[in-house]
């Protein structure tokens, strides 16, 4: 029997992401951000976040998919991965639900255009939403950002 | 009892005792024959002992307390210090900070001492065969006690001991005191009767022994026999006012009484059974002194003042704490600031009022909080001492260490980054600066090197110099390595000026000495150094005189958490420039603007400088100078390099609070940080250094 996990669903175009709520520091409307010079596309800026400056990263460019300008629904949802904290542009995030780790299968090669070792499984939910489970750690990786930024140059 | 709550304590506090042995060991190799030294280290020694003993870490407890021994056979005159034991002290001191680093970091604190152990007790045994001779002059006691019949309460030294401080005139106290049947702390209260009697005087036999009190093994009684100068109720009061003290009863004693006690004591009274435990092991403990007690007395009385009364009251605070009350506070300075625009806007007199007054008490608070900040440089620079001596002695080299400005004060961040370079910095001096003692003779020097460390303020910022009166650099020898080693070519090397010579030395994988030597000569040090200094915001210069000594001066900015800024505009987007990199702000007109080798110059104060868009190095989106028939310039400097920044306008000069951009934009080129402004807005702080090539 697996154990009960609270979940944060956020959306990029049609799918549904979740990341888990314990690592997640907060959420947040859009606000100002300073752009930050010679640095991946996806690399939008910092902003202030009550006084701590935080970086932003669009994770629609992060993952390579189609950056789309900022709505009314656009958030930033501001994650601590062990000594990183990063904020990621999404299209909405309005929910919170509890999944069982055990409903967590793991993902096939693609997802919607991502690759799977950002993903840490697919989870169904509800009436036959599917949920997609970030693997956090994977998609903050530097060490692949210094790789695509040597591409970029 | 839970352990745990005093465990920070303990740490803490064992750090400073250990300091404190340190920097006392260190005192009396210059001075040996002073004894007031001996005393603050056995002092120290037997508070750590006290502490890890009751804290349970045994190892600890027992090689303090080996040292302890020794030290105690050295403040009863009955050793002299020499070489071989300055070193086992050493040796043990290391020890015992292995040991603590272990209980730091979560272990028991166990460690193998045996052989330090068993050098300590080398020490111990051939000083009983010294010892013999320094209580021979006493003969007259000796065959006194001798008639005496022998009792197990005190044995013959210690008997004698006291009858001699009663002939002469000096108070002897039998002190019988009782704890409370409540009492939790056993072995702290007697630790802290014994204290209390410890800074009135000399204790000459407990029983049970000393060691037994503080592994709490006794009952509620122990007894004490004490040579004081203070009256007997003016002790007894003391005694009893430490809280869970059931009773003291204070006797003193004269001749008559004192052969009484012992005449009783071996006649099967009471204490008979716990002394005849005591007696064996308290061979090592007793405390003999009969020439040095009253002497070594009332010097105690007159160093405790100084070492009681002086002391800063202070708390520890924990550094993270400091740190929440810092971005806190530049919040606040944020708010602050978009206040005062709001109140600038409204033209409300007494809005302005208010937050003019706040304005001036938040400026208070600013001078408040980066002071809490500030740490002594001594926490960087007491462990030097030790270290040139430990350098000084595997060289086989001569070297006074002197130390000035030890209370200047700089930012913890500073200082945490600090110790490292000068480290590297003393290590150079002492092997490639100072000559060895044969050559320094030749060369008509005194035998014994000089190193000056000394730290000051000046201005915003704090110098540190490390000098001595060594051979100097060879510029001759530096230049052709240099040459050798690709760092300049043989063009190069003919224009450089001497400074630019010695500053070589700082160059990445340069090194001078004939034969790599395990301190230094490896080529990593210095230019490590400098990148480091440089990271912290400062800077490296060197004076040297071939022959007459080389000074390393080091400039640091005095903290790092909130500087002055030039703030500018770069059409959308504002950024920071620390002022302390500015030389001058000017306009100039597009004809200016000469060409060199396609490389932008523009001429300067007699100068032609380079020119730098910032607009391209920074990737503008919606600027760019040369729409522009005037341009606003920053003259920046890194060293003695100049260039000149081309910017859209100036806004003005802030002191603005540094801020990280975190650990997942690191390194990014010529940004080094980033601040808040008053409207809530980040701008990126510009390095300069990076501008400079």
């Amino acid at each position: 029997m697996g154990e009960e996990l609270k979940v944060i669903v956020f959306a990029l175009g049609s799918e549904e992401y979740g990341i888990e709520v314990d690592k997640v520091r907060t959420i947040e409307r859009l606000s100002p951000i300073t752009r930050v010079p010679k640095t991946a596309s996806f690399i939008k800026g910092v902003i202030n976040l009550r006084g701590v400056v935080v970086p932003v990263i669009d994770l629609r460019g992060r993952f390579g998919l189609t950056e789309t300008s900022a709505t009314e629904n656009s958030r930033i949802i501001v994650v601590a991965v062990a000594d990183l904290e990063v904020g990621f542009i999404v299209d909405s995030a309005n929910d919170v639900i509890d999944i069982n780790t055990d409903s967590i299968d793991s993902p096939p090669e693609i997802v919607g255009g991502i690759k799977a070792k950002y993903l840490r499984g697919i989870a169904k939910f509800g009436e036959g939403r599917l949920l997609i489970m970030l693997n956090l750690s994977e998609v903050l990786n530097k060490d692949e950002i210094i790789q695509l930024e040597q591409l970029e140059v | 009892m839970d352990m745990n709550a005093y465990l920070s304590m303990f740490i803490d506090e064992s750090n400073d005792h250990l300091q404190s042995l340190n920097e006392n060991l260190l005192r009396l190799e210059t001075e040996p024959e002073d004894l007031t030294i001996v005393q603050n280290i056995f002092r120290s020694a037997h508070t750590l002992k006290g502490m890890s003993a009751t804290m349970g870490f045994e190892d600890l407890a027992s090689l303090t307390h080996e040292m302890e021994n020794v030290l105690d056979l050295v403040r009863n005159n009955k050793l002299k210090m020499d070489s071989f034991i300055f070193d086992v002290l050493f040796k043990g001191l290391d020890a015992l900070e292995a040991m603590v680093q272990d209980i730091v970091g979560g272990g028991t604190g166990k460690a193998d001492v045996t052989s330090i152990v068993a050098s300590l007790q080398t020490i111990m045994k051939s000083d009983y065969k010294a010892g013999a001779a320094p209580a021979a002059p006493a003969p007259a006691a000796a065959a006194n006690a001798d008639a005496l019949p022998r009792t197990l309460l005190l044995d013959e030294f210690q008997y004698s001991v006291l009858k001699q401080s009663i002939e002469a005139g000096h108070h002897v106290y039998h002190i019988q005191v009782a704890l409370m049947e409540s009492c939790m702390l056993k072995a702290a209260r007697a630790y802290m009767v014994f204290d209390l009697l410890e800074r009135q005087g000399e204790i000459v036999k407990s029983d049970p022994s000393v060691q037994d009190l503080e592994q709490e093994k006794f009952d509620r009684f122990f007894t004490i026999f004490v040579i004081s100068e203070t009256e007997g109720e003016s002790l007894q009061k003391q005694i009893t006012d430490i809280s869970e003290i059931e009773s003291a009863s204070v006797t003193l004693l004269d001749e008559e009484s004192l052969m009484m006690l012992e005449a009783a004591a071996a006649a099967g009274l009471p204490q008979t059974a716990a002394a005849a435990a005591a007696e064996e092991s308290s061979a090592a403990k007793e405390q003999t002194a009969a020439t040095a007690a009253p002497a070594s007395a009332s010097k105690e009385r007159a160093s405790s003042p100084v070492s009681g009364g002086g002391v800063a009251r202070t708390i520890r605070v924990d550094i993270e704490r400091l740190d929440t009350l810092m971005n806190l506070f530049s919040e606040l300075l944020i708010d602050r600031v978009r206040l005062e625009q709001l109140a600038s806007e409204i033209k409300r007199s007494d809005l302005l009022e208010t937050v003019e007054h706040m304005s001036r008490v938040s400026s208070d608070l600013q001078n408040i909080v980066l002071k809490l900040r500030m740490v002594p440089v001594d926490t960087v620079f007491n462990r030097f001492p030790r270290m040139i001596r430990d350098l000084s002695k595997s060289l086989d080299k001569k070297i006074e260490l002197i130390i000035t400005g030890a209370d200047t004060e700089l930012d913890r961040t500073v200082i945490d980054e600090i110790g490292d370079p000068l480290v590297h910095l003393l290590r150079n001096s002492v092997d490639h600066g100072i000559e060895t003692t044969s050559e320094r003779i030749a060369a008509g020097k005194p035998e014994t090197g000089t190193i000056h460390l000394r730290a000051f303020h000046s201005g915003n910022h704090v110098f540190i110099e490390v000098e001595e009166d060594g051979k100097g650099i060879n510029r001759e020898k530096v230049l052709a390595t240099a040459i050798k080693k690709g760092i300049v070519t043989q063009d190069q090397a003919g224009t450089l000026t001497d400074q630019e010579i010695n500053m070589l030395i700082f160059a990445p994988g340069f090194s001078t000495a004939d034969k790599i030597s395990d301190i230094s000569g490896r080529g990593v040090g210095l230019d490590v150094v400098r990148t480091k200094i440089t990271s912290l915001g400062g800077n490296v210069t060197i004076d040297s005189a071939q022959g007459k000594g080389t000074k390393f001066s080091v400039q640091l900015p005095l903290t790092l958490s909130i500087i002055s800024a030039m703030l500018i505009k770069l059409g959308s987007e504002k950024y920071a420039i620390p002022l302390s990199s500015i030389v001058e702000t000017a306009i100039i007109r597009k004809e200016q603007i000469l060409n060199v080798h396609g490389n932008k110059m523009v001429e300067f104060r007699n100068a032609v400088i380079p020119l730098v868009s910032l607009s391209k190095v920074l990737d503008s989106p919606d600027y760019n100078e040369q729409d522009e028939d005037e341009t606003e310039i920053v003259v920046v400097r890194k060293g003695d390099k100049w260039a000149a920044i081309m910017i859209d306008d100036f806004i003005g000069q802030s002191e603005i609070v540094l801020k990280s951009l975190g650990g997942y934009l690191k390194n990014i080129n010529a940004i080094s940080g980033a601040t808040i402004l008053g409207d809530g807005y980040v701008a990126l702080i510009i390095d300069t250094n990076a501008l400079i090539k």
